[in-house]
Order: structure tokens, then sequence, then C-alpha cells
């Protein structure tokens, strides 16, 4: 039986479990839409293509699932790409439908033409022009193959519009197996013996854990090797909620904010366990100066993260859950009685660090963004999903709210995109309806795709959205404040919409608090709702986040508060 | 660090859009092409890149990594160090006026070299050669005057018996 291309890729995407497609339609992908709209694949339409990819993101990370959004060609498709350089950067795995004009223009500038498949070159793991309908479910199935396996990312698939009319008989492959693509999962036990080796002789080790660990549901195998092995453990902004921070163990987040003990620690430490990281600018600081005194293992699924930004001793390819589900394995076989002991010196080194130089602020007349996140942080009892925006509020957020569990905290990190947070909640609120989602947002970045609204409210999806409100681009501020003579060059934001009646605009409840009083109340009544809700909070305008590594410096230097 | 010369022979997908993949990876991320060579092996699908780039080690590595990233590249071989046979050819057309040309015929035949075209005062030379080869004749012409050249980048093969399915 002949299937026309539309039919054939709803018919893949059923076989790939598909169940919600974040999308915009238009003249390219009309005849998938009016196939769409036959299955019972719920399609979710945002206000701008950009939101579709950060919420096929956000849901992908809430799910664990391949993320999949559907755009047209030209503006679309454009309008998509940067929240495809985000995935690519966070290694999130995203299937990107995006119309074309008929094969037949392609080349000849046609209305709504761009080469997606060009631009998107550097900014997809992998991408595809469908050029015969032959091809089509193959090329969809390989696409969600490359985009879930191995480091994960976005994978985009150009479909012509002749192509999604044309007819072939459905011929998708049982298995994929393609030549030059097999990442390795499985590590190197020799290696790895090294490793335990080096952890026996350490004295002050450090284990150091990405987005990687995230992203192989690698958790529980860390805890129980940083358990047995009674290592303290720190995390990059995307290695958040890898590792308990309840967990006594807990150093808290590394890098240019990071706390005063995971900085000091790193510089202090003799064996440095790196998993699943690609150690980032901000994570690393003055590379020169990075882990000096520390012998590096480094574990990861990409051979092209090794020896990229450091130079390590250790090298592991592998993928992070099989890698220390070995490495848990080959420790059963080695004795670390009296360990605790053993690391007691090291530990209450640490401890002095974490008593001297906490993270802290003062919470005074005017309402500290802080305070916001830790009540919110309380009041959720920790379980809720978390999305930020980027600059302050993002990392107010990783700072103040404790992830214990992993896909709690859904942020662009890599790329570091304003206007991520609402559309990322929104996908995550589809993909887990229970779950309490907020997205943590300034009053700058909010405005950068503050349309959504428009789509939760639409579609239900009761995401609650807490607009840390200073009236400046405050990151940007901040360092105008410390590295440029407190010149604020462009970053006064005070011309903002009332946001409750905005909120209230889009059908949706505004909350506002001025005053450190009315913090919890308004947290309350906008957590206790079943609606969308927009809570502002007036905080105080000049406050900083620190500690702060000034760039280039080494992450040991840190401006404290 | 030292920059090194490095030859890479890359196998990869024969389909639309590959060098430019491999092309935007260099330029993307700062390496350097000195010379590109590309065509189809006895394999329809598969093609062949001759690349020489340059690079400190730990650069080289991270180039040869990339590349093999990427999805439609099926093999990349660093043949510097190894055992390999290297080859360019290349076009020159030189000034003959005819009492250069006895001189221009003699450098032609020392270097094997074959005159492929005659004009009223220039002889388009091709010769075909390792790196050394062809810098010594050019050395050599250009006293004569050289009025264009054309080379085709080098192409390698290592001296193993049976390397691969290509």
């Amino acid at each position: 039986m002949e299937l026309t291309g539309a039919q054939i890729m709803m018919k893949a995407l059923k076989e790939e479990g598909v169940d919600t497609i974040f999308g915009y339609p238009g003249g390219a992908v009309l005849d998938i839409y009016d196939e769409l709209a036959r299955t019972d694949i719920r399609h979710i339409l945002v206000r701008h293509e950009q939101g579709a990819v950060h919420a096929a993101d956000g849901y992908a990370r809430a799910s664990g699932k391949v993320g999949v959004c559907l755009v047209t060609s030209g503006p679309g498709a454009t309008n998509a790409v940067t929240g495809i350089a985000s995935a690519y950067m966070d290694s999130i795995p995203v299937v990107v439908f995006t119309g074309q004009v008929p094969a037949h223009l392609i080349g000849n500038d046609a209305f709504q033409e761009v080469d997606i498949v060009g631009i998107t070159r550097p900014c997809t793991k992998h991408n595809y022009l469908v050029k015969d309908i032959k091809d089509l479910a193959r090329i969809i199935k390989e696409a969600f193959y490359i985009a879930r396996t191995g480091r994960p990312g976005p994978v985009l698939i150009d479909i012509p519009k002749n192509i999604s009319i044309a007819k072939a008989p459905y011929n998708a492959p049982k298995k994929i197996s393609m030549k030059a693509y097999s990442p390795t999962y499985k590590p190197n036990v020799k290696q790895l013996r090294k490793v335990v080796s080096l952890i026996k002789k350490a004295k002050k080790p450090v284990i150091f854990a990405g987005g990687g660990v995230v992203l192989s549901s690698a958790s529980t195998g860390l805890k129980k090797f940083a358990t047995k092995t009674c290592i303290p453990v720190t995390a990059s902004l995307m290695g958040l909620g890898a590792f308990p921070a309840s967990n006594p163990l807990w150093l808290g987040m590394l890098g240019m904010h990071g706390t005063y003990r995971a900085n000091m620690s790193i510089g202090a430490c003799d064996l440095l366990i790196a998993i699943g990281v690609r150690f980032d600018d901000r994570v690393t600081g003055k590379t020169d100066e990075f882990a000096t005194n520390a012998k590096i293992v480094h574990i990861d699924i990409d051979p092209t993260s090794i020896h990229k930004n450091i130079p390590v001793d250790t090298p592991i390819v592998g993928d992070c859950k099989s890698t220390l589900s070995v490495m848990n394995d080959l420790l059963t076989e080695e004795n670390f009685k009296g360990i605790k002991k053993k690391r007691g010196k090291w530990l209450d080194r640490i401890d002095k660090w974490k008593k001297t130089t906490p993270l802290a602020y003062k919470q005074e007349a005017t309402i500290k963004p802080q305070y916001v996140v830790e009540k919110l942080f309380e009041l959720t009892k920790g379980d809720a999903i978390i999305t930020t925006e980027v600059g302050q509020n993002q990392m107010w957020a990783a700072q103040y709210y404790h992830f214990d569990k992993p896909g709690r905290f859904i942020t662009s990190g890599g790329l570091g995109c304003m206007g991520f947070g609402l559309p990322a909640a929104i996908g995550a609120q589809a993909a887990s309806p229970k779950s309490t989602v907020v997205d943590i947002a300034g009053d700058g970045s909010i405005q950068m795709n503050i349309q959504e609204m428009a789509t939760a409210v639409q579609f239900g999806l009761p995401v609650k959205v807490v607009i840390l409100n200073n009236q400046y681009l405050g990151m940007v501020r901040q360092w105008q404040e410390l590295f440029y003579d407190r010149n604020y060059s462009s970053t006064d934001m005070a011309n903002a919409p009332d946001f409750v009646k905005l909120a209230e605009a889009y059908g949706a409840v505004g909350l506002r608090a001025e005053k450190p009083g009315e913090v919890e109340a308004v947290l309350k009544k906008g957590l206790a709702s079943k609606k969308t809700v927009i809570m502002e909070f007036i905080v105080e305008r000049e406050e900083g986040v620190y500690p702060m590594v000034p760039a280039g410096k080494a992450i040991t230097e840190m401006i404290l508060v | 660090m030292a920059e090194d010369k490095h030859i890479l022979s890359i196998l990869v997908d024969n389909e639309p859009g590959v060098l430019s993949r491999i092309a935007g990876l260099f330029s993307g991320r700062g390496y350097n092409i000195e010379s590109l060579c590309v065509a189809e092996t006895a394999k329809s699908n598969v093609s062949r890149i001759t690349m020489v780039t340059t690079g400190d080690t730990q650069i080289v590595e991270q180039i040869k990594k990339q590349l093999f990233k990427l999805i439609n590249v099926i093999k990349v071989n660093d043949l510097t160090g190894k055992k390999y046979i290297q080859r360019e050819l290349i076009l020159i057309k030189v000034n003959a006026k005819p009492e250069q040309r006895a001189e221009i015929l003699r450098i032609v035949d020392i270097f094997r070299g074959k005159i492929v075209d005659v004009g009223l005062d220039h002889y388009t030379i091709e010769i075909t050669g390792d790196e050394d080869k062809i810098a010594a004749i050019l050395n050599l012409l250009k006293p004569m005057g050289i009025n264009e050249l054309a080379r085709t980048g080098n192409i390698a093969l290592d001296r193993l018996a049976n390397n691969n399915v290509n």
C-alpha cells in the first residue's frame, strides 16, 4: 500500500512513540498538518517557532524522550535556529521537522525559501534534506536514533512540499545501523582499574559531575560511587540534580558563580574525576590554573570533549551510566574500609570553607531575589521542575534551589539563551502534567518569549512564572558595576509592562509582591492555583550574584559579597 | 607547541553537503586547510578526501576527533609518520622564448614531465610528483617566468596492502 509523505511521517512518528509535537503551521507544511489532525498526536501550537524548539527541549529533559517540533519553511525555520543551537550546546535530543519549498523550486529564491540545512549544519548533530520519498521513513528513523544515542543532540529534517504529497510504500528499516556512526558506550576496563588505584592513593579527591550524568540517567550509579569512595561531589550548571544536594558530600555548583567550597576544593584537590562534562570556560575560569595539583580523570561519551580545553591524565570514552556501573563493580573488589576516616581531614577542610564562606544574602527592607528562590524551594519541598531564563535569575535558581533529583533543573546552559525558560516550562509541563513547573525569570528574559503565555493558557498548562523584577538586565548591569565603572549602558529596563495586568490579558493569573512580607503569601497563592500564573516580585535593583569569578581569572579567585 | 603539517586521508559518504560539513567544521573552529582533494573511491557511495592541515598535537588530535564525529565521516587516517605515497599534479604555463626552449625541455625531461600545450611564446607543462619534486621544478622554472599555475592538491594512500573496505 502506498502512503503519502505526510502519512509516512505520521506512521514513523507513532512508531517512535511520539505523542506530543510543538509547532507552528505554514504553507510548506500544510499537507503534514492536514495529516497530523487525523492522528492522536497532540500538537501544541506555540506563538513563535523559537518557543517550539525550547518547548521540545524542555519536554525532552522532563520526559527523557526525544522532543519533536514541526515548523514551516523560510522564517519558520530560521526562527527555530536559536532553539536548535541551545539544544545542541546542551546535548538535548530533539528532532526538528522543517517544511521546504517544492524540490523543483529549491535554489530559485522561492517564496519562504531558506537553505535551513546549510544554516543549521554547525548547530545540529546531523541534518537531512529529503530528496526522494523512498528515503523519508528511513531518514526519520535515523534522525531519532542519532538524536537519542551517543552524545544526544538535535537533528533536523527538511521536507520539501512535494515530498509530503508524493506517494511510496512504507519501508522503514526494522533496525537502524549506520556504517559511520556507532558511539562507544562501554568503557575501557583497564583505564578504570587505573582510576581505582588513583582513588586509593588520593588524599583530596573531588568528583565533578555534568550534564552527561543527567542525560544518561547515571545518578544512582554516581551516588553509589561517591558514597563508596567517600568523595565529595560538585557539578556544573547542567549537572545540578545529578547528585542530591541534601547529601553531606555535596559541594554545590562549580564555576563562575559556584560555591566557595566547590571552587576552592578544585584548587586544592589531588584527584579530579570529571564525569559527563566538557570543561566549559564558565566552569574552568583560567584553564592554566584549573586543578593544577590534581590528576584528572575524564569520563565522557564524546571523544572530542576529552583533551579539548583541559589536558587529562586518564581519559575514558564511555557512557556515564555504563562506566559508573563497571566502576562500581570494580570497587566492590576493593577494600574501602576505613575510607571515611581517611577522608576526615579533607572533608573537614571543605566543611570549614562552607562555614566561613557560605552562600549568603541579607534580607532587608526590599525583597532579595535569593529570598524568593529560597522560599520557593521551601514551599515546593524541592520537588518542582524548575526552568530558568538566563542571567542572574538563572544563577540564583542554581544556587538557592537545591536539587535532589535529576531532570528537575532545565536551563539553557551552553548557549545561555534568554527566552528559554517559559517555553521550556511549557514543554516540561506537557511531559509531566502532575508536576509543579516553575520558570524562574528576570524582567528582561521573560519579555523575549512572553508570547508563549498564550500557548500555556490555550493548552491548559498551568506553568508558574516567577519574575524577579529588578528593572535591569541584571547580569549585564552587574558586569558594568564591577568592570565598567558602573556605566549602566542600555541595561535599564524601567519601562516594563504591568506583569499582573499582562498575565490577566493572556487569561492567566497575575500576582505581585512588593515587600518581603508578601513573598510567601504570593508564592503560596500562585503555586496553589490550577491556572497559568505570573508572580512578579519587585526585588532589590542592584543585588548581585556572588561569589563571582571575573572572566579570565582562576576559579579560586572569587569576588565575594 | 610546534605546528606540524599533517596529511589526512578521510573516507566519507558520497552525498551532497558532506564537503560543506567538513569545510564548515574547519572554518567554524578556526582550523587550517592547506590543500584539499575530493573524489569518488572504487565504491561509488564513498569518497576520499585527502587534506593537508597544520596545527600543534592537541589541535590535530581535535581535528581528527571532530572529523570522525561527523555522521558522514567513515574513517579518518592520519598518514603523517606512517608509510605512504603522496602525489600532486601540477600544470605550469611558463614563458618559452625560442632561446629558452631547449633549457625548458631539458628540465621537463629530467623531471619526467610532459609538455601538454605549446604556444608562440609559452609551454604548458604537466608534472606529477611529491611535494619536494614539485617544489624543485617550480624553483627551476621560476627564472623563465611562470605565467599561470594550477595544482590538484595532494592525494595520498598508505602502503598497507589492505587497510579498509575501499
